[in-house]
């Protein structure tokens, strides 16, 4: 039987093609591919967001083994798809309105792919109407929401008003974060969450959705 | 063909004193033997529209208003002011002229009224990014930043600057990947054929508007960089390379006609000045209402003004922030002065600045007075800016390695896995650049870029 550490080492260490190798082999055997995503590929993701939080990881580090775990992952899905398994959430995001800088959001973005959350990726410059229909049409149980500039900050509110008005609320949770944005903001404007980082906007969203 | 420094001497690369300084404004000397305090404010959190419109007119008013009383109170010999539009002001361009027009009437009074020497610097967006994929010589974002530049006479401007972002959807890749080759095929090859193109516009436009082309600032690519390092996002090792692979980029503009002062985000300052001899604006310690950076105090050691680089209309308890900072830039600049009224004081001035940061961080190692010189030395021996970005690279690295070697300087553990990383990278990169340039297309084609924008 194929040893499946090598797996979890693998996304560690952001070496996608033994990654993928591992996977290929596992499955080839029948390995239950949820096993393979919960006892390992989800817990290297992990330690990945441990390692970024403690300054051990840089930026470069955590995308390159966020990649290796998508190409793990891509082999895997129709897999679980087959078996009405689900990505834990879907999260819509994008940088508010007004606003160009996608650097934050994009980590935050291959960090939530990574985390096991089907991501839908509006770019930058979006506006409350796109981000309230996409969650809409997309039955998004998240929207994320970035913003680097004090000027582009309103954005943020003008979307939470605009998923209010739209009586989604309910339905959906608004996560905010970048430079300027605090939990005090977040809770001024009736963001449901606020995240400082990366790996940690991954534990909020499991906490928004009820899976952590 | 290669070129020589215009500053050979390290006993003569100092602040306040460049070779070849600047007249402008009213009344106005940068470079000519004092550093003056160059200010720069913006706006607090506000939606710019034309509801607001009048009350963004308002905020300015009293920010300059403010700005002036203050260098009027102590006396200031002179001033240069920034006004670095918001993007919509550059997108609008008649907003953007009537803030700037505001901006320099205020100036014109009180230079007739309380004879405060000033000088205006004017610094449009680039909202070509604006587009993704962006789209830098057609398109209605080039035409507002075209019509911004033509109009810039009649928006009082004594000065022009740019933060250009042609490049920066490669470069924003290399940083993410920490990837040295990307990082050269957009500051080494496609940053510069923009840089070349907007400048030639700018400085036809200031030619005909009687306004002084004053430089960029590779913003968007190092000062990207510095701030994911301060993050601790990115290995600090490597934000002090993308500042010098910034370097030759940066220097087109001069090469098409910029003659300073270079703008105060310019950290890459220094290694123009060397090179060109043309004044430079710096910003560091007095920057911190903008952001954190491991360069406070070195990057005062051979500014000709001194800023800082941007801060909100809040009120504090002396009263609103432009103003405060006004006060804190003039201090700085007293000082500086004073201690350059004996060259040997201005030099243990310029030194002192410079050992108080130099070992902490690579960054601000690299901006060493002597390691400026040696690693500017290294790049204009070559003639493209490939050559020349490559060649800065191979020499700062060597200059980083030797430093913690010597122990000069101090790497944290985990950044030392990093030095051998980035020397590959570097060591990699071919001599010839057509080579580079086929070598890199193919893994780039599904890069958010428009290859022809840069004539591919």
């Amino acid at each position: 039987m194929t040893d499946l550490q090598p797996l979890y080492e693998a996304i560690l260490e952001g070496d996608a093609a033994t990654a993928k190798a591992t996977v290929q082999e596992a499955l080839i055997e029948s390995i239950d591919p949820q096993e393979l995503l919960d006892k390992f590929m989800i817990p290297a993701m992990d330690e990945v967001g441990r390692r970024f939080e403690t300054n051990e990881y840089f930026v470069p580090e955590l995308l390159i083994s966020a990649r290796a775990m998508k190409g793990a992952l891509e082999l895997i899905r129709p897999k679980l798809a087959d078996k009405g398994a689900k990505p834990i959430a879907k999260v819509v995001i994008g940088t508010v309105k007004g606003d160009l800088h996608d650097i934050g959001k994009n980590l935050v973005a291959a960090m939530l792919e990574g985390g096991g959350f089907e991501v839908i990726d509006l770019k930058v410059d979006v506006s409350p109407e796109q981000f309230v229909q996409t969650a809409k049409e997309q039955g998004a149980q998240i929207i994320a929401m970035s913003a680097l500039l004090t000027t582009t900050m309103p954005g943020m509110k003008a979307t939470v008003d605009a998923v209010n008005n739209a009586g989604l609320h309910d339905k959906v949770k608004i996560m905010i974060g970048g430079a300027p944005v605090t939990q005090r903001y977040a809770d001024e404007i009736g963001a449901d969450g606020f995240s400082e980082n990366a790996s940690a906007a991954v534990r909020l969203a499991r906490q928004l959705v009820g899976a952590e | 063909m290669a070129i020589g420094l215009a500053i050979t001497n390290l006993d003569e690369f100092t602040y306040g004193k460049s070779p070849k300084p600047i007249k402008c404004g009213r009344g106005v000397e940068i470079g000519n033997g004092r550093v003056i305090p160059e200010i720069n404010f913006t706006l607090p959190p506000i939606d710019i529209n034309p509801e607001t419109w009048p009350e963004v007119l308002r905020q300015y008013s009293e920010m300059i208003t403010g700005i002036c009383e203050r260098a009027v109170a102590l006396g200031s010999s002179g001033i240069l002011v920034e006004v670095e539009t918001l993007p919509p002001m550059t997108v609008n361009p008649s907003w953007g002229v009537e803030v700037s027009r505001l901006v320099a009437d205020k100036l014109d009074y009180y230079y007739e009224k309380r004879q405060l020497h000033s000088a205006f610097r004017l610094t449009p967006n680039d909202t070509r990014e604006h587009q993704r994929p962006p789209r830098m010589r057609s398109g209605m974002y080039w035409d507002g930043m075209k019509e911004f530049f033509e109009r810039s006479g009649e928006a009082g401007a004594d000065l022009i600057s740019i933060e250009s972002t042609g490049g920066k959807e490669i470069n924003d890749i290399a940083l993410m990947d920490a990837d040295v080759h990307a990082l050269v095929f957009a500051l080494g090859i496609i940053a510069p054929r923009d840089m070349e193109f907007l400048w030639r516009e700018i400085v036809d436009s200031c030619k005909r508007n009687n306004v002084i082309p004053a430089g960029d600032s590779a913003c968007g690519f190092a000062n990207t960089a510095m701030v994911l390092a301060e993050q601790r996002m990115l290995p600090r090792v490597f934000a002090a390379l993308v500042r010098i692979a910034s370097v030759p980029r940066s220097l087109v503009a001069f090469e098409q006609g910029a003659v300073g002062p270079s703008k105060d985000c310019a950290y890459e300052g220094p290694y123009i000045k060397a090179i060109t001899g043309s004044p430079i604006s710096m910003e560091g310690r007095t920057a911190a209402c903008a952001h954190f950076s491991s360069v406070g105090n070195i990057s005062q050691a051979v500014c000709d003004c001194w800023s800082n680089e941007s801060v909100q209309n809040v009120r504090l308890l002396s009263g609103y922030a432009p103003t405060v900072s006004m006060e804190q830039l003039e201090y700085d600049c007293r000082l500086l002065n004073v201690a350059s009224q004996t060259p040997e004081d201005g030099r243990k001035m310029r030194d002192w600045l410079v050992a108080s940061d130099s070992s902490h961080d690579p960054q601000a190692y690299v901006l060493r007075p002597d390691v400026v010189m040696r690693i500017s030395k290294t790049m204009i021996e070559e003639d493209t800016p490939y050559l020349r970005v490559r060649a800065g690279l191979r020499c700062g690295l060597a200059e980083i390695r030797s430093a913690i070697s010597a122990n000069q300087l101090t790497l944290p553990v985990t950044e030392m896995k990093w030095m051998d990383r980035l020397y590959r990278q570097i060591d990699s990169l071919p001599n010839d650049e057509t080579e580079f340039i086929e070598m890199m297309l193919p893994k780039l084609a599904d890069a958010p870029w428009i290859p022809s924008e840069y004539g591919f």
